[in-house]
């Protein structure tokens, strides 16, 4: 295995080779602080039909990037959604041209805290700007308008994905025809507040972290960022879903060690996750996204609440979640049905029965996929017909 | 095409906004909305169901009509239409009460209990009726308040509930019931039409 400064190297001259537009129209941040010139790093599949009527974005979660299908060439690995996106499948990549971009704070070519400060020449780490979910949609927006889309077919994103949909369609009324949240919610919770304070506990408190100044030691505080991954993985299951894929099976072994080792293939499963991600994810990235989740909450931007957000909405919406879904149950995501429905948007709701948790709009789960499909393939009949008259 | 559609359909006004409760597969949504150019929004219990909703491009709430009507503000759409759930509640006063705050007004359809075949099953061989309308056995049934037609007349008169229309169908026959024909119509109806509210 290579060193950890070796692994980076490597990392940052592979991402010199993606695609990003530099987006130079200055972006004024809810901080207050302005950027401009700064890289968006994107990727797109299948084909933009000559109408420019097949185009659906896509909004990455929390630890997700661009590379939705496929092989992600950084990491080698299969891209985040490659359960829904790609030739033949619920997404066809055959049929409809698919965007994803990298969040802004992001650590995939977008600019984020491991970028340089271009005012020292030095990594930002902790001087970069707290950015929000709205400030991630603007900057995505501009993407839009690079690629020269003026409607999207569909916007859809699960978790953090959804919360930006729903930021992009409360901001940008006329930019998609239709919208799928999935498994998300319109403020975050105080539970999701909490498990997101534990994750940057865990990072700030690993001595390598150092304020947020490891980036120019080209080391990463890869134990605190371990934890904060493990915390994460354990809310993305369920209680009966843990318990049926791990039990209290053992790792490789008879009987107990009588150590601290991982005996328990549960404890072996979440060190293989943690450390797995501190090979491609940037710890203060982690602080300033799972803030911006923190800060999300969208009835609070408008003086009507939620409500008033969705004044004048021509999209039409299909919310989704998962009945076994405890980070976000689908109390909250009704919650958005029934703003959505307040404010008379033309709005779908489907609860799908899985024992998966949060992490099932990943997974293989086929009721989730042909409602999916459903949608989106009808949706497409719905707009070229809407573009011929 | 079921009749009772064609029965409702012919009572909603072109270019309204409908909500369907208990909508089904959305055969009925379709039809408004092709045929009359109705805004249409279905609720619906069953996963299956929602999904050839979604499929056929309708918009489709998956929830249970008993607990979660509170979501739709008041008088939201033109007419809600309930289309033989109304016996199928725990509480179907409460849920009528709901329909009649969502819409300004309300299409419901009723097996008709009061049907002559289903009294001729009680009375003659004191078995509880299977008929068409009807097709569980007791044991079964999602029924837990059969009413007839009168039992509806009666019931919107002794709440104040407005009746603006009533049509009993029986296969592919229609007819308008009055309280004057009301006692005929309850016998050889097997389904009752209420426009109400």
């Amino acid at each position: 295995m290579p060193s950890l400064a070796g692994l980076f190297f490597w990392m940052n001259r592979k991402i010199e080779n993606i695609n990003k537009i530099i987006i130079t129209k200055p972006l004024k941040l809810d901080c207050g602080k302005t950027i401009k010139n700064f890289p968006l790093a994107y990727e797109t599949y299948g084909k933009l039909n000559e109408n420019k009527d097949n185009a659906i974005l896509v909004f990455h979660a929390l630890t997700g990037d661009q590379f939705v299908t496929g092989t992600n060439p950084v990491t080698n690995k299969e891209g985040w959604w490659v359960t829904a996106v790609g030739p033949g499948k619920a997404i066809d990549t055959d049929k409809y041209f698919v965007i994803c971009a990298n969040v802004i704070g992001g650590c995939m070519g977008s600019l984020g805290p491991k970028d340089t400060n271009p005012e020292n020449n030095q990594p930002y780490g902790l001087d970069f700007p707290v950015i929000t979910i709205k400030d991630m949609v603007k900057a995505q927006e501009s993407l839009l308008e690079h690629l020269g889309i003026k409607k999207l077919l569909c916007a859809t994103g699960g978790s953090m994905g959804g919360m930006q949909l729903l930021q992009f369609c409360a901001t940008f009324p006329d930019k998609a025809f239709s919208a799928i949240p999935i498994a998300c919610s319109s403020s975050h919770s105080a539970q999701n507040i909490a498990l997101n304070e534990l994750a940057r506990q865990a990072i700030m408190a690993d001595p390598v972290w150092d304020n947020g100044k490891y980036v120019s030691k080209n080391v990463q505080p890869k134990n605190g960022l371990a934890v904060a991954r493990m915390v994460g993985h354990i809310s993305y299951l369920s209680e009966k879903g843990m318990q049926e894929k791990f039990g209290r099976k053992l790792q490789e072994k008879a009987d107990y060690e009588f150590s601290f080792n991982a005996d328990f293939q549960v404890e072996s499963y979440l060190r293989h996750q943690g450390y797995a991600f501190v090979e491609r994810f940037d710890a203060n990235s982690i602080l300033y996204i799972t803030r911006a989740m923190d800060y999300f909450d969208l009835s609070k931007q408008y003086k009507g609440g939620l409500v008033e957000a969705f004044k004048n909405q021509d999209t039409k919406f299909l919310v989704i979640s998962f009945s076994s879904d405890w980070l976000y149950t689908t109390k909250e995501n009704k919650d958005i049905v029934i703003a959505l429905n307040a404010s008379g948007a033309d709005v779908s709701y489907s609860e799908i029965l899985t024992d998966k948790g949060h992490d099932s709009f990943l997974l293989n789960e086929p009721e989730f996929l042909k409602t999916l499909k459903g949608f989106i393939d009808s949706m497409y009949e719905k707009f070229k017909n809407e573009k011929r008259i | 095409m079921k009749k009772e559609f064609k029965v409702i359909a012919e009572l909603l006004p072109n270019n309204t906004r409908v909500l369907d409760v208990g909508c089904g597969d959305g055969s009925l949504m379709n039809l408004l909305k092709e045929e009359k150019n109705i805004e249409v929004r279905g609720l619906e219990l069953n996963q299956e169901n929602v999904q050839q909703c979604i499929h056929k491009g309708l918009p489709v709430i998956q929830g249970n009509a008993e607990t979660e009507l509170h979501q739709f503000p008041d008088k939201s759409f033109d007419y809600v239409v309930l289309s033989q759930t109304l016996q199928a509640f725990y509480n179907p006063e409460e849920v009528l009460k709901n329909l009649l705050r969502i819409g300004k007004s309300v299409v419901v359809s009723i097996p008709n209990f009061g049907y002559w075949k289903v009294r001729m099953k009680l009375l003659f061989f004191g078995e509880m009726p299977v008929t068409k309308t009807l097709p569980n056995t007791w044991y079964n049934t999602p029924n837990l308040h059969m009413c007839t037609i009168k039992d509806l007349f009666k019931f919107c008169y002794e709440k104040n509930i407005n009746i603006k229309q009533v049509v009993g169908v029986n296969e592919d026959k229609t007819s308008l019931i009055k309280k004057r024909n009301l006692e005929i119509k309850n016998l050889f109806s097997k389904l009752g039409i209420f426009l109400i509210g």
